[in-house]
């Protein structure tokens, strides 16, 4: 299945569609919003570009640092090539320390390395704590947004979800009521658990400490409660010094959801004292989207979600349309770079409109390249690539582009339904074509000239 | 066999480089002023309150005045002098059993105008789970300790030594379900910030 395919299936509810598009446009005004109360809001975005690129030049570097600074502060460290070795890694952990039951604060990596399905298969139970990923895990889903998990969801159906799951009244949709239900089933979870797995947003090299950002306060829970804390992470999210975290923090919040900082913004420094710290470290295809001249940038992604918020094509076809871990434009541009059979479609679900590139707070050229990458994934079988080709003939001679256009005109008007219908032409699905001209612009040219410009 | 460490620090080594340089930080402008009442709006946008008092006395008639401080069964403070009487947060041994905490009245470091923020450490307190699994929780900080933005903040955080701190900006919160606001998520229902000038 490609993204079109999918697409189409999203919108064949065309009301929900747009609840989904409308969604998603107000977290991006709420971005804007935020945005212009910060003055210095352009110079920020232009420091954090200019400190990724600094540090994704000299990661290795920094990653030898942090781990460094991390161990001298009691935490242990983890290397792992890709998302099996990192499963390993993990679940070697948790089963040395006896774990059956684990809470999880939110972690895209984790989604990324399908941790919950391993840890599940060797008889751990691993509870996603972030609300909106418990909602979709307790329906079997996959996160459809990575800040907003569940925004694909309506009231009604968490409220049908709860009731058989968590034993709320039937017909329960008060966002209030549902969210207390959630609270108290989850809060026997954390007291419960053995083991908290967290993500990290930034990890510093200079102090080898991280620092996890919520709204909710579940990974500070997962963190404190019990006495082992394993946190996740790219080996792309070190920065260099405690002071670019003002940087990033600023912009951060901001994007993501409009508001000045998220509730909790957690630093840990090493294990507390009766507990241990384990951090994960993972490539996964990072080291080699960094060795791409044109693609390393996209390793700068703050994961903040406002290229999709922003984004037409992910308002109007919803994130499962993407069928990856990272949907929306930077997953377009991240996913296929890690598998291009899979994912191939993904860098055509764009318009090119750039509206990306102007909200993300690190500057990434999303839409460029997006562009790029239609030339090396493109499908040679596909209808569109076939039509290119054709059309590439046609316009490279000036007999058969003038003989083309007449036959066009001519075939648009006497048998419009043929050429201009979806199953002959992939450009005109969901679109119209406008009525062919009675004449060919060197048509009207000649004539033009004949007349002596008179009209 | 190459370890997976030195095999991914080899391939990164092998990208294309171009010594980049790291920018420097610029000076930020001067403190936009007003910082105690940015703080207060900030703090109040992001679902919390801020209460100032003059001193611990009045810090003391604040509290009682509120309903979460006054209703709370159970309460610890780590305010010599203030928010008693409560149990003793540091006999506590198994942390488990601080899940029905009604109150925590605790120290804030310092404040942030910008987002509202307060800056919290876990220095000298045995169990850093109580800013996060309290019912309510309020947090005193000295009035003049006001910051402008988050890059003042972070040149006076002291993050090298091992430990945890935390800028907690309001109660927990969330918005998952239809982007409806919703607080009380997972931790503090509630949260209050006395600017206390004593």
């Amino acid at each position: 299945m490609t993204h079109p395919q999918r697409a189409a299936e999203f919108l064949r509810d065309p009301a929900r569609a747009a609840w989904h598009d409308g969604a998603l446009w107000f977290i991006r005004e709420k971005r804007d919003a935020a945005s212009l109360q910060v003055e210095e809001w352009e110079e920020l975005r232009a420091l954090a570009a200019a400190i990724k690129a600094h540090t994704l030049d000299g990661l290795a570097g920094y990653l030898e640092q942090f781990e460094r600074n991390a161990r001298a502060l009691g935490a242990a460290v983890h290397w792992a090539r890709d998302a099996r070795e990192h499963n390993e890694i993990v679940h070697g952990l948790l089963r040395e320390a006896g774990v059956t039951r684990v809470v999880k604060s939110k972690s895209m990596l984790t989604e990324e390395c399908g941790l919950n399905p391993f840890l599940a298969r060797h008889g751990i139970e691993v509870t996603d704590t972030d609300l909106g990923e418990r909602i979709v895990q307790l329906r079997g889903e996959p996160p459809s947004h990575i800040v907003l998990p569940a925004i694909h969801l309506k009231k009604e159906e968490v409220g049908e979800l709860f009731a058989e799951r968590l034993g709320t009244e039937p017909g329960l949709s008060d966002p209030t009521r549902l969210t207390e239900a959630a609270r108290h089933s989850l809060r026997e979870r954390f007291l419960a658990a053995q083991a908290g797995i967290t993500g990290v947003n930034f990890a510093v090299a200079e102090t080898g400490g991280i620092t996890v950002c919520t709204n909710e306060g579940n990974a500070d829970l997962g963190a404190s409660l019990p006495p082992l804390h394993i946190a996740c992470m790219g080996i792309e999210k070190v920065i260099p010094r405690v002071a670019d975290l003002g940087v990033f923090l600023r912009l951060l919040a901001r994007s993501a959801t409009g508001q000045a900082i998220t509730a909790y913004t957690s630093h840990f420094q090493g294990p507390r004292p009766d507990g241990a710290l384990h951090i994960v470290l993972v490539d996964n295809g990072r080291s080699t989207i960094a060795a791409d001249r044109t693609h390393a940038r996209s390793l700068a992604c703050i994961r903040c979600g406002a290229c999709m918020n922003t984004c037409p094509v992910y308002r109007r076809t919803g994130g499962y349309s993407y069928a990856a871990t990272i949907p929306g434009p930077i997953g377009s541009i991240l996913e296929p770079l890690r598998d291009p059979e899979r994912h191939g479609s993904l860098p055509f679900a764009c318009s090119l409109c750039g509206s990306c590139r102007d909200v993300c707070p690190v500057k990434i050229d999303l839409d460029d390249q997006l562009l790029a990458l239609r030339a090396t994934v493109a499908d040679p079988r596909s209808a569109k690539t076939r039509a290119m080709r054709g059309l590439a003939w046609v316009l490279s001679d000036p007999v058969r582009l003038e003989r083309a256009g007449a036959l066009g005109r001519s075939l648009l008007r006497l048998l419009p339904g043929v050429v201009a219908q979806g199953r002959f032409n992939a450009w005109a699905r969901n679109r119209d074509l406008p009525d062919p001209p009675p004449k060919s612009f060197r048509q009207l040219h000649a004539e033009r000239q004949r007349t002596g410009g008179a009209p | 066999m190459t370890s997976s460490r030195d095999a991914i620090l080899a391939a990164l080594r092998r990208a294309p480089g171009g010594d980049v340089p790291l920018p420097d930080l610029v000076a930020r402008p001067a403190p936009r002023g007003a910082l105690a009442t940015r703080f207060a709006s900030a703090l109040e946008a992001a679902g919390g309150r801020c209460v100032r008092v003059a001193d611990s006395a009045a810090l003391e008639e604040a509290l009682a005045a509120l309903p979460a401080f006054a209703s709370a069964q159970r309460r610890c403070s780590l305010l010599p002098g203030s928010g008693g009487p409560g149990f003793a947060l540091d006999e506590v041994d198994d942390v488990h059993s601080l899940n029905d905490v009604g109150f925590a009245l605790l120290p804030g470091e310092f404040g942030v105008a910008e987002n509202g923020a307060v800056w919290v450490t876990d220095a000298g307190l045995r169990h850093r789970a109580i800013f996060h699994l309290a019912e309510h929780v309020g947090l005193v900080v000295p009035a003049g300790q006001i910051v402008d933005d988050l890059h003042a903040a972070y040149a006076r955080v002291e993050l090298a030594a091992r430990g945890f701190g935390c800028f907690i900006a309001g109660p927990s919160k969330t918005a998952d379900i239809e982007q409806a606001l919703v607080i009380g998520a997972h931790g503090p229902r509630s949260l209050t910030v006395f600017l206390r000038e004593g």
